[in-house]
C-alpha cells in the first residue's frame, strides 16, 4: 500500500449537526486506495498555527470521482478552519494511512459513537456493496447526536440507537441494548468506533460471548506515519503504534483504552 | 575542521561526513527514514539522521506524549527505541540500501555506557554518531549530561575513544551558555556539533486543571523555537571551530538559510517532517534558487555571511 501526499480538491461540504460537517474532496490516489477503517491526515492551512496535520478517518470513498468524505466534528482551531474551506479550495492530505477493519464476517455487528461512526458508515457501505447489510448500533448524547441514522439507511440492516437523556431511541449508552442485541444477532465480529470507555466496555461485553470484536483506536499523533511516536502503546507482549499497526486492532490486542 | 567537495554546488564535508546536500533530518522526527519512502528518494537527503537508540529497547513515557502549542509541539516520547541490537539486525540493512550517510542518535545512562554502544554502533553503514546529551524527557540520561560541561566532556570523550566515525555532539538550549557548551565539547574532542535540541516546556489543562503530557514538561519544537535556535547558533559559531548542524523550525529553504547565514555547515529539517513528510527532499532545490539569485557559487560561500565581521 503507498501513501500518498494529495493536493485535493474541496468539492463540498454539509452541515450535518450543529457541530458536525462532513467535508468531500478530489484525492483521487487516496481514493483509489483507501479501505474502510483507514484514516488520512489533512493540513487545513499553510499556516504554522495550526501546524500539526488532523488525523480523520475515511467516511466514505466514491471510486468513480475520486473523491473521499471525512466526517469531523468542529471542535477547535484546525476544525474550526476546516469548517470555513469553501468548494474549490485545495487542502493538502496525506494517505490513506494505517490497517482498516478485516472485514470476513457473515454477520457484522457495527457500535459506534460520535465520528467514530464515519470509518463504520464506509465500513457499512463497502460490506452493503458486497452482499451484507450489518446491524448498526449507536449512541449519543441527545436526538441531535444520531443525525447519523439517515446516513445509515439503505446501507444497513437492523439500526439500534441509544441517547443517553432518552431523547432518541433507548435511554442510556450502547451498553443499554448490546446484550440483547448479541443475544439474538447471531454475530460472528462486532466492529467498534467510538469513545475509548465505550470501546472498552463494549470489547469485554463481545469477548466475554466468545465473538470477534475489532476496535479502531483513536490516539494524539503528529505524523500519522509511524515517526513520532505520539500514537505508541503497548500492545500484547510489543509496542504498537496506532497510526501504523492500527488504528484497527482486534480487541484482545489492547491493553491501554 | 570543514572540507568541501566542490563538484557540487551543495555538497558538503562535516568533518569528513560527506553529504550531497547540507539538509539532513533531524533525529526523532524522521523515524528511521523508512517510513518516509513514500514520499521522497532518502538519497536526495544529506544524511538521515535516526531515532535516538540506546543500547537496551526503551518503552518511552506513559501518558499523551504530544501537544500542539502556537506554531510548535510539545512531546514527551521519552526515546522509545527498539534498541541497538534490533536497529542493527532489523532496520540497518534496509536503510544500507539507500546511498546515503546513516547518522545514528545514542544515548545512554553513563558515559561508560555511551561509549559501549558507540563500540557498538561501529560498524559498516553507520557514518556517524550524534551523542544526545540534551533529551529532556527522560531522568536517567540525555540532558543530565547536557547540562554540566564537565559531564558532558567525560560522554564526548568515551564516545571517541569507542569508535571510528564521525562524532557530533548534539547541545541542549536548556543551559546558562550553549557557546561554553560547545567549547567544552570542542574541547573533548567532538568532531562536530548539531543544535539545537528542543527547549523545556509544558502546557497545562485548564478544565482538568493538569498537566497535559503525560511527563509534564515536554520539549518544545517547531517553528516557535527557530529564533532561538538561529541565536544560538550565531553565538556558536564564533565560539568554536568545528561545523555545526543547526536545526530548530526549519518550515522551508528561507529558514535553512538563516542558519547557514548565521554559522552553520549544514541543516536538519525536524517537526516539519510530520506536516509534511516530502519536506526534506524540497528544500534543497530552495536553496540552490537562493543562491542563483544572489550569485552565490556554492554553499560554502554563505556559511556564516551574517557573522560580525563578514556582513
Amino acid at each position: 500500500m503507498t501513501k500518498y501526499i494529495e493536493e485535493a480538491k474541496v468539492v463540498g461540504q454539509r452541515v450535518l449537526n450543529a457541530t458536525t460537517k462532513q467535508i468531500d474532496m478530489i484525492a483521487p490516489r487516496i481514493a483509489a486506495e483507501a479501505v474502510p477503517g483507514q484514516f488520512v491526515n489533512v493540513q487545513v492551512s499553510q499556516r504554522t498555527a495550526p501546524l500539526l496535520r488532523r488525523p480523520l478517518g475515511v467516511g466514505g470513498v466514491d471510486k468513480n470521482y475520486g473523491a473521499i468524505s471525512l466526517i469531523y466534528r468542529i471542535v477547535g482551531d484546525a476544525t474550526n478552519i476546516l469548517a470555513d474551506v469553501c468548494s474549490g479550495d485545495r487542502l493538502s492530505v496525506v494517505g490513506p494511512l494505517g490497517h482498516g477493519f478485516d472485514r470476513n464476517a457473515e454477520h457484522p455487528l457495527l457500535v459506534g459513537g460520535g465520528t467514530g461512526l464515519a470509518p463504520l458508515l464506509y465500513l457499512a457501505e463497502s460490506m452493503a456493496e458486497e452482499g451484507t447489510r450489518p446491524d448498526v448500533l449507536m449512541g449519543g448524547r441527545t436526538a441531535d447526536d444520531l443525525f447519523w441514522k439517515e446516513l445509515y439507511d439503505g446501507i444497513a440492516g437492523q439500526i439500534g440507537l441509544t441517547t443517553d437523556d432518552g431523547s432518541l431511541g433507548t435511554k442510556g449508552t450502547v451498553m443499554a441494548c448490546l446484550p440483547d442485541m448479541l443475544e439474538k444477532g447471531n454475530y460472528d465480529c462486532v466492529y467498534v468506533c467510538g469513545p475509548a470507555p465505550m470501546m472498552k466496555a463494549v470489547s469485554a461485553a463481545v469477548l466475554e460471548r466468545g465473538i470477534k470484536c475489532q476496535v479502531s483506536l483513536e490516539k494524539y499523533m503528529a505524523c500519522g506515519l509511524g515517526a513520532c511516536l505520539s500514537c505508541s502503546c503497548q500492545g500484547t507482549g510489543k509496542r504498537v503504534k496506532v497510526c501504523q499497526d492500527g488504528p484497527v486492532f482486534r480487541a484482545e490486542e489492547v491493553t491501554e483504552w | 575542521m570543514v572540507r568541501y567537495l566542490y563538484h557540487n554546488r551543495l555538497a558538503v564535508d562535516i568533518a569528513g561526513l560527506k553529504m550531497k546536500t547540507p539538509v539532513t533530518t533531524a533525529s526523532g522526527t524522521f523515524g528511521f527514514g523508512l517510513e518516509f519512502t513514500d514520499f521522497l528518494d532518502l538519497e536526495k537527503v544529506g544524511a538521515v539522521t535516526v531515532k535516538g537508540t540506546t543500547l537496551a529497547p526503551r518503552a518511552g513515557n506513559k501518558g499523551q506524549r504530544v501537544v500542539e502549542t502556537p506554531s510548535g509541539m510539545l512531546n514527551c516520547v521519552g526515546l522509545e527505541n527498539p534498541g541497538s541490537e534490533y536497529f542493527l539486525k532489523e532496520t540497518l540493512p534496509k536503510l544500507r540500501k539507500y546511498k546515503v550517510p546513516i547518522i545514528v542518535n545514542i544515548d545512554a545512562s553513563s558515559p561508560e555506557e555511551y561509549g559501549e554502544l558507540a563500540a557498538k554502533l561501529d560498524v559498516k553503514g553507520v557514518d556517524a554518531v550524534e551523542i544526545n546529551v540534551s533529551c529532556p524527557n527522560i531522568k536517567d540520561g540525555g540532558l543530565v549530561f547536557g547540562t554540566n560541561a564537565k559531564s558532558m566532556a567525560q560522554v564526548v570523550k568515551e564516545v571517541k575513544r569507542n569508535t571510528s566515525k564521525v562524532v557530533i555532539t548534539k547541545l541542549s538550549p536548556n543551559v546558562t551558555s550553549i557557546t561554553e557548551m560547545a567549547k567544552a565539547a570542542e574541547d573533548a574532542g567532538t568532531d562536530a556539533l548539531s543544535l539545537i535540541n528542543t527547549l523545556i516546556g509544558m502546557k497545562i489543562d485548564i478544565h482538568r486543571q493538569r498537566p497535559v503530557l503525560g511527563n509534564v514538561t515536554g520539549g518544545l519544537s517547531g517553528p516557535c523555537i527557530r529564533p532561538v535556535a538561529v541565536r544560538m547558533c550565531y553565538e556558536v559559531a564564533q565560539a568554536v571551530k568545528v561545523p555545526i548542524i543547526g536545526m530548530g523550525g526549519i518550515m522551508c529553504a528561507e529558514d535553512a538559510i538563516e542558519f547557514f547565514l548565521a554559522g552553520a555547515s549544514a541543516i536538519a529539517v525536524g517537526t516539519a517532517n510530520f506536516v509534511n513528510p516530502a519536506i526534506a527532499e524540497t528544500i534543497s532545490p530552495g536553496i540552490l534558487e537562493y543562491m542563483d539569485k544572489h550569485n552565490i557559487k556554492k554553499i560554502q560561500d554563505m556559511i556564516g555571511l551574517a557573522l560580525p565581521g563578514r556582513c
